[in-house]
């Protein structure tokens, strides 16, 4: 066990993915510098500008090129800087990354890691606080990961480099200074859901950034009375629905709570997935916590009216209970 | 070079043109007089010089890329017509197993990494195949070819500086037949011309007479011969002219009067190779017998190709990813 930050438990996991494979490399703007939030400090120093590579900003180019590179044989790491700038390269991904292999009838892989850092950081405003986690759910073809801790970000990032699949890597920008314990031994298995508190009243569902909300919500709900289970999908694509159904199936109380917009995100596909597979467990009215339809502003109090709280989740879980 | 090398190659530069106008003639007949061929098809007949010159100089680990009008390229990169015809007809068997069809042919095998239905996507990929292949410490070069209308997308831009930034073993050949689906391309373009846009991001570029077998054969040589000994990305403006319509159904009614009848008779690739063999000594017979193995051909490939099955309902699930698959999902 090491203590780390999130930012060095990333980094750590692409250091030694690079050390045991020179056909891992890293692409994107200003990594020599370690890129925007230190993700990638000391890597060219040691891996050389040939692996760790700094690129024109065209984020069509790098996204395009490395998934060319990627079909001829490597596994490149593509760096988009911020969630929001990746939109710039859509069609590389969407159109051909994700498709490339079906479209050619099993010719090719993909197999690449492409890092969105996401989410609400303070006063960046509406186009450098995006969550669009939900889209890229919505393309066949892609792995969407989402993760919350340190360990997880470790781990998954291990497993995110070693997969086949093209993995969308949606790490949270307000947590890239959260210390935790990383055992460096741990395989994730991708697509399976963490168990961040056990609970026998209400299942709450959450990932990222906000599944770290979710567990203090749960400590208050605890000195209220009220055992939350608190599940961290983690994974988007694939997802844990036997661990969310089963645990549905247990409390008959569901909560799902996320940073990007509510409409059309992904916690209506897990609400609708309980419905119909455990609808009949369910004991009182389901909560969706998440963002109203409305742009991330950069004055700090308008901000805020776009944030998923505590008190929300804690009220949101209460609800469910009829309390 | 002695006079019968000479021979053999603008021999084997006609069968080839005479091969890949043969396979698009039968696969228009088998869209239009059988209804056999479900999606677009954009044929490149006019233009077969380009993709038979150019491809005399790639070898089969070399990598190719290509656009929606890629057949020609395909087929002189080294595919099974069979399988790109199984390809167009959505069959089994096809180079993707009949979900691709005609704009995302690919076979991996013999280096063609892919025809793309969106127009000048592959050339930032293509960059990166290159950047890839360098970092490998592979010799093999690539090449990607687009269209005149694709110089007007971003990826022009973006991939072109990519390949000139880190220095890449990549031919871009921009194939300008002079339209970009139902517009000129002229009408539509700014500037000096695509060859400027390519010097201008420090390329170096040739202009080609692009219905000029002999002379894109030569100067792809030149360019290849550079680009294996180490020199850096180049560009090939080679001028043609699409005979047909944007796709096999299009009448191309917004072409000028006489356009295309005075492009067909006295540019068309097929016709100026005939000439160029029966300026080496080559007899009518000879340039018929030429044609004719090439039609029955693919007059056979057609055949074959309409018997063979459409593939298992199965495989619309399969190949799409490796966690999370439909075919998991649905156990
Ligand atoms: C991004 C994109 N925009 C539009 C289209 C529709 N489209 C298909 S082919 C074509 C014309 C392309 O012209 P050019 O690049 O010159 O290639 P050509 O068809 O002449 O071979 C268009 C507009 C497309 N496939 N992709
Ligand atoms: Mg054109």
């Amino acid at each position: 066990m090491v203590n780390m930050t999130y930012v060095e438990a990333s980094r750590l996991a692409v250091r030694e993915a690079m050390q045991g494979d020179p056909t891992v490399w890293c692409v994107g703007e200003d990594l020599g510098r370690g890129s925007v939030f230190g993700q990638y400090l000391g890597l060219q120093d040691e891996f050389g500008p040939d692996r760790v590579v700094d690129t024109p900003i065209s984020e069509a180019a790098i996204m395009g090129a490395a998934f060319g590179a990627a079909m001829v044989g490597t596994r490149p790491i593509v760096e988009m800087r911020f969630s929001d700038f990746a939109l710039c390269a859509t069609d590389e991904l969407v159109n051909q990354i994700a498709k490339a292999r079906f479209m050619f009838g099993g010719q090719s892989r993909a197999p690449m890691v492409i890092r969105k850092p996401i989410g609400i950081w303070r006063s960046s405003a509406a186009q450098h606080s995006q969550s669009l986690e939900s889209w890229y759910v919505h393309i066949p073809g892609l792995v969407v990961l989402c993760p919350a801790t340190p360990q997880d970000n470790y781990s998954m990032m291990k497993a995110a480099i070693a997969c086949d699949d093209p993995v969308v890597y949606l790490e949270h920008k307000n947590i890239w200074s959260m210390q935790g314990e990383v055992d460096t031994t741990i395989r994730a298995e991708l697509g399976k859901a963490s168990l961040r508190r056990k609970g026998r009243d209400v299942t709450i569902v959450s990932w990222s950034e906000t599944a770290n909300l979710c567990v203090h919500a749960a400590a208050t709900l605890a000195e209220q009375g009220i055992d939350a289970e608190v599940i961290d999908l983690r994974s988007l694509w694939p997802w844990d629905k036997g661990m969310v159904l089963d645990s549905v199936r247990k409390t008959g109380r569901l909560v799902v709570a996320h940073e990007s917009v509510a409409v059309g995100g992904f916690g209506g596909e897990v609400v609708a997935t309980v419905a119909e597979m455990a609808g009949d467990a369910l004991k009182g009215p389901v909560r969706r916590l998440g963002a109203p339809r409305s742009l991330v502003a950069y004055a700090p109090n308008l901000e805020d009216k776009m944030r998923v709280t505590k008190d929300m989740i804690v009220t949101g879980a209460k609800e469910t209970l009829g309390k | 070079m002695d006079k019968s090398h000479n021979t053999q190659t603008a021999r084997d530069l006609l069968v080839m043109m005479e091969r890949i106008r043969a396979f698009e003639e039968q696969a228009i007949l088998a869209a239009e007089r059988d209804n056999l061929v479900l999606g677009a098809i954009h044929p490149s007949i006019g233009q077969e010089a380009c993709a038979a010159g150019i491809m005399t100089h790639f070898n089969r680990d070399d990598i190719l890329l290509s656009t929606h009008r890629g057949h020609g390229h395909t087929l002189a990169k080294g595919a099974d017509p069979l399988a790109m015809m199984r390809e167009l007809l959505g069959r089994t068997g096809g180079c993707c197993g009949g979900k691709g069809g005609s704009m995302h042919i690919a076979d991996f095998g013999v280096g063609m990494l892919g025809a793309n239905g969106v127009v000048g996507a592959n050339i930032t990929i293509a960059a990166g195949a290159a950047h890839g292949l360098k970092m490998l410490g592979k010799s093999a070069i690539v090449v990607d070819i687009f269209g005149d209308g694709a110089a007007n997308r971003g990826p022009f831009l973006e991939g072109i500086n990519w390949a000139s930034v880190f220095d890449l073993p990549i031919l871009f050949v921009c194939e300008d037949n002079q339209y970009s689906a139902t517009t000129k391309t002229s009408a539509m373009t700014g500037g000096p011309g695509v060859a400027a846009r390519a010097e201008a991001l420090g390329l170096r570029a040739t202009v080609v007479d692009g219905n000029d077998a002999e002379a894109v054969a030569r100067t792809t040589h030149e360019i290849t011969t550079r680009l294996r000994a180490g020199g850096g990305p180049e560009f090939l403006h080679a001028i043609t002219y699409r005979q047909t319509g944007h796709t096999s159904f299009d009448p191309a009614s917004y072409r000028p009067d006489g356009e295309a009848e005075k492009s067909i008779a006295d540019n068309d690739p097929i016709a100026r190779q005939r000439a160029v063999l029966g300026a080496m000594g080559l007899d009518r017979a000879a340039l018929k017998a030429i044609h004719d193995m090439a039609q029955a051909e693919m007059v056979q490939v057609l055949a074959d190709a309409s018997a063979t099955p459409f593939p298992g309902d199965e495989t619309a699930f399969t190949d799409v990813q490796d966690l999370g698959s439909p075919v998991q999902e649905a156990r």
